[in-house]
């Protein structure tokens, strides 16, 4: 048959490798502030320390590092590697060029909705997935775009065999759909804010679900295709073992969707079950480390090349910490290790081998690459992108080794008893002040990492002037014989699926709702199985905005509200946390690092006046802290004006408040308000410094209540519950 | 952490039967998934693992700049 002459769309490839690198150097300088902002916590204070500047704070910068990093920059990088290898593997253009103009656009669109809504403080809360609502619908617009446009290139490919990496970004696009919408399913009340459809300890299973599967699919999966695609072509040889590598695709897939259950019902498991998945658990090692074995194996023979290569050894590297951080995940599953590793510092410290070495070295090999074929001239500089390479690998020893450290030190420090029975470091802070020379050399690290990715955006755009940019890139293949769709005699019933692009997707698309499914029943059923507890009453009308701002300030992000059954957490916190207290929660804020102490039983520890001082400058109730100071909240009035929504709509959602509660509800809330300023000037130090301005409508009113309220359901202290 | 939660979970009536659904179907999806592969023909794995090294040299570009 007659070759066809098409082209290859250059362009659009482009435009994703600017963006990973502008976002790219976004995301990791948020980074770079939030680490410093633990060292010197009043860094950002510019107007002043009275003068704090809300959209500089800590909880809500984290976020906008968090998102900018996985869905910007490591976002964008995928659609890079996509874009340019799909168009080669399938020898065809992209199905439809409006299309992905309209990806590359809407997605950025979306990545400067998030960098403005984040500082201001528009979160969900819900880590990796904080962003409201109305952006959340465009995410999954913009995502079923990128599904069409990269099903319909498969449609009309010119190549018969479907290589394992299209697999890999198959199973990303499905997934990760049905993940962020489970996820994200909230009650919209206005514009910009929404409560969670579940509460408590179901929205902590549900995000979780999420959390653990999205590090799979958005983090994972994707990278595993540009790996199978790229890691063969710098080295110039096929992948090791192209068998391993279906393996490994099918295991990593239904590892996380299906053994998921079985992780969380682990207890419930007959016998023979549990046996089975002992075995399986061991043997599954295999499959993961397979992919990793896999990478590296591909470049034997070439080590001559590794030496030369800035290149390949980028991807040493990020193959390498592949396997490291998918060795520590396991581990971190073991009981006896999580104890030890949960709310410390040795998760950050984990996640950021995956994301610096793993996302980060990736990528960066693959744009050097592209770089050269996207302009058709050599690296501007092969020594820069070394340089690069080793200021990367430093600033990731640097980063990650100080936090292994201080994870440690933060969880012997946590559970160290006196002879007597007390705790040893009783105060929390000293297990903060403890780490800050770690902290510091985290920075380094972060610092070292930032420069040699600055380092790549010079080289590449010197690169890019120096050479000539090929818009579209003619190519020629033989057009698909067309064919039956019946399967052909003597064709394997795999290979006959194959060709059969919809319904392999479809398939898959039901083999993971399934696994999904046989995960998400429980979820549902979990909410009528939580033990009812008679005392835990809803919060009242000042207490839910005060909830908010601490949703809104992002304080979940440096403290927990979930006091472990440890006899060290009960002595430092007091009562540990039952499920039953949760009941309200929409949605559920038991964060995930314990930068500060668990605020769950906070309430009645501390008067009003300690509260109010605390926010205003942490350091004088807490010398040595580095909680951000929270001035604005004496400044800005409490803005109650959606009380009455956010009330009804939780009442949808199944909290008990009656239509009194909330016709009453501002009265209630001014009453209580009342209250606390009546208890704030008890003091006369703050009637002589606050005694004028009318504290009572403040937005720290709120927030005291709330924080006072706290974990005291149980205590068996009613007058701060609604009747 | 959530492993102070799962008992939740555990007490639902018959919910052992959804772990139970989803390691038998993984078992079956995983061990015929091994046998499909290894009797996958030589042939076929050595033309599939090519196909990024299937270099476009013969190709001619265009510049519309």
């Amino acid at each position: 048959m007659e070759k066809e002459q098409f082209y290859y769309d250059n362009k659009i490839v482009k435009m994703f490798l600017w963006a990973t690198i502008l976002w790219g150097v976004v995301g990791m300088l948020v980074g770079l502030l939030v680490a410093l902002l633990f060292i010197f916590p009043g860094l950002l204070e510019f107007a002043g320390s009275d003068n704090a500047i809300s959209f500089l704070s800590f909880g809500r910068l984290r976020p906008l590092h968090t998102n900018a990093v996985i869905f910007a920059f490591v976002g964008n990088g995928i659609f890079l590697g996509v874009y340019y290898s799909t168009q080669r593997l399938l020898k065809a253009r992209m199905f439809n060029d409006v299309l992905s103009r309209i990806h590359f656009w809407g997605w950025q669109a979306i990545i400067v909705a998030a960098a403005i809504t984040l500082p201001l403080g528009l979160s969900s809360s819900k880590e990796y997935a904080e962003l409201e609502w109305p952006i959340d619908i465009a995410v999954v617009l913009i995502w079923v775009v990128f599904g069409i446009n990269l099903i319909g290139t498969i449609l009309k490919r010119r190549q018969r065999h479907i290589y394992v990496a299209i697999w890999f970004y198959i199973a990303t696009l499905v997934t990760i759909a049905v993940l962020y919408i489970f996820n994200n399913l909230e009650m919209p009340v206005t514009a910009f804010k929404s409560y969670s459809v579940y509460a408590g300890v179901q929205d902590a299973l549900v995000q979780w679900w999420y959390g653990h599967n999205a590090v799979a699919f958005f983090l994972t999966t994707p990278i595993l295709g540009l790996m199978y695609y790229f890691v063969p072509k710098v080295a110039n040889r096929p992948v090791y073992s192209y068998r391993l590598s279906i393996i490994h695709f099918w295991t990593l897939i239904f590892l996380y969707i299906w053994a998921g259950p079985h992780h969380l019902l682990y207890s419930a498991l007959p016998e023979w079950a549990q046996n089975l998945g002992t075995v399986f658990s061991v043997m599954l090692i295999f499959p993961s480390w397979g992919g990793m074995i896999n990478g590296l194996l591909t470049l034997r023979g070439a080590w001559d090349k590794v030496r030369e290569n800035p290149i390949l050894k980028f991807f040493v590297v990020a193959i390498t910490g592949y396997g490291m951080s998918t060795f520590e995940g396991p581990m971190l599953s073991f009981k006896n290790l999580n104890a030890i590793g949960h709310y410390t510092d040795w998760i950050v410290g984990h996640v950021h081998i995956g994301a610096l070495a793993w996302n980060g070295f990736m990528i960066a090999g693959i744009v050097y690459w592209l770089a050269e074929k996207l302009w058709k001239t050599p690296l501007y500089s092969k020594k820069l992108a070394n340089t690069h390479f080793w200021l990367g690998t430093l600033g990731i020893l640097f980063y990650a080794i100080p936090l292994y450290v201080a994870g440690f030190t933060q969880a012997f420090m946590w559970k160290q008893f006196n002879p007597d029975g007390t705790l040893v470091y009783g105060n929390f802070l000293e297990t903060v002040t403890q780490v800050l020379p770690m902290y510091a050399m985290r920075a380094i690290g972060g610092t070292l990492y930032l420069t040699g990715f600055i380092l790549l955006a010079i080289n590449i755009i010197k690169t890019a002037k120096a050479g000539s940019a090929v818009e579209d890139e003619l190519a020629e293949s033989v057009p698909l014989k067309k064919i039956s769709g019946q399967r052909i005699a003597g064709e394997g019933w795999h290979t006959w699926l194959e060709r059969r692009t919809v319904l392999f997707t479809i398939l898959t698309t039901v083999a993971i709702l399934i696994g999904g499914l046989v995960e998400i029943v429980p979820l549902i059923l979990v909410e009528s199985n939580v033990t009812k507890i008679e005392s835990v009453k809803p919060y009242t009308p000042l207490e839910l905005e005060g909830r908010d701002i601490y949703i809104r300030e992002g304080c979940n992000n440096c403290h927990s509200q979930m006091i472990r059954p440890f006899r060290s957490e009960v002595e430092r916190y007091g009562e540990y946390s039952k499920a039953g207290e949760f009941v309200y929660d929409f949605p559920f804020l038991w964060g995930s690092r314990r930068t500060g102490p668990d605020v769950h039983r906070i309430g009645g520890k501390y008067n009003n006046n300690w509260h109010f001082n605390h926010m205003m400058d942490p350091r004088s109730t807490s010398p040595g802290s580095i909680m951000p100071r929270y001035s604005w909240l004496i400044k800005n009035d409490l803005n109650a004006s959606n009380l009455e929504d956010k009330m009804s709509g939780l009442a949808k959602l199944g909290v008990p408040y009656s239509s009194e509660d909330i016709s009453g509800a501002k009265q209630n809330l001014l009453a209580q308000a009342k209250e606390i300023e009546t208890s704030l000037r008890q003091d006369p130090e703050f009637v002589s410094n606050y005694g004028s301005s009318n504290i009572q409508n403040k937005e720290i009113v709120a927030l005291i209540a709330y924080l006072q309220r706290l974990g005291t359901d149980i205590k068996g202290n009613s007058n701060t519950a609604l009747k | 952490m959530l492993k102070f939660i799962k008992h939740n979970l555990s007490s639902i009536d018959g919910v052992e039967i959804y772990p139970i659904i989803s390691l038998v179907l993984f078992f079956i999806v995983f061990i015929t998934m091994v046998v499909f592969v290894i009797k996958l023909p030589k042939g076929k794995i050595d033309i599939v693992s090519q196909l990024p090294l299937e270099e476009d040299n013969n190709n001619k570009e265009i510049n519309h700049e």
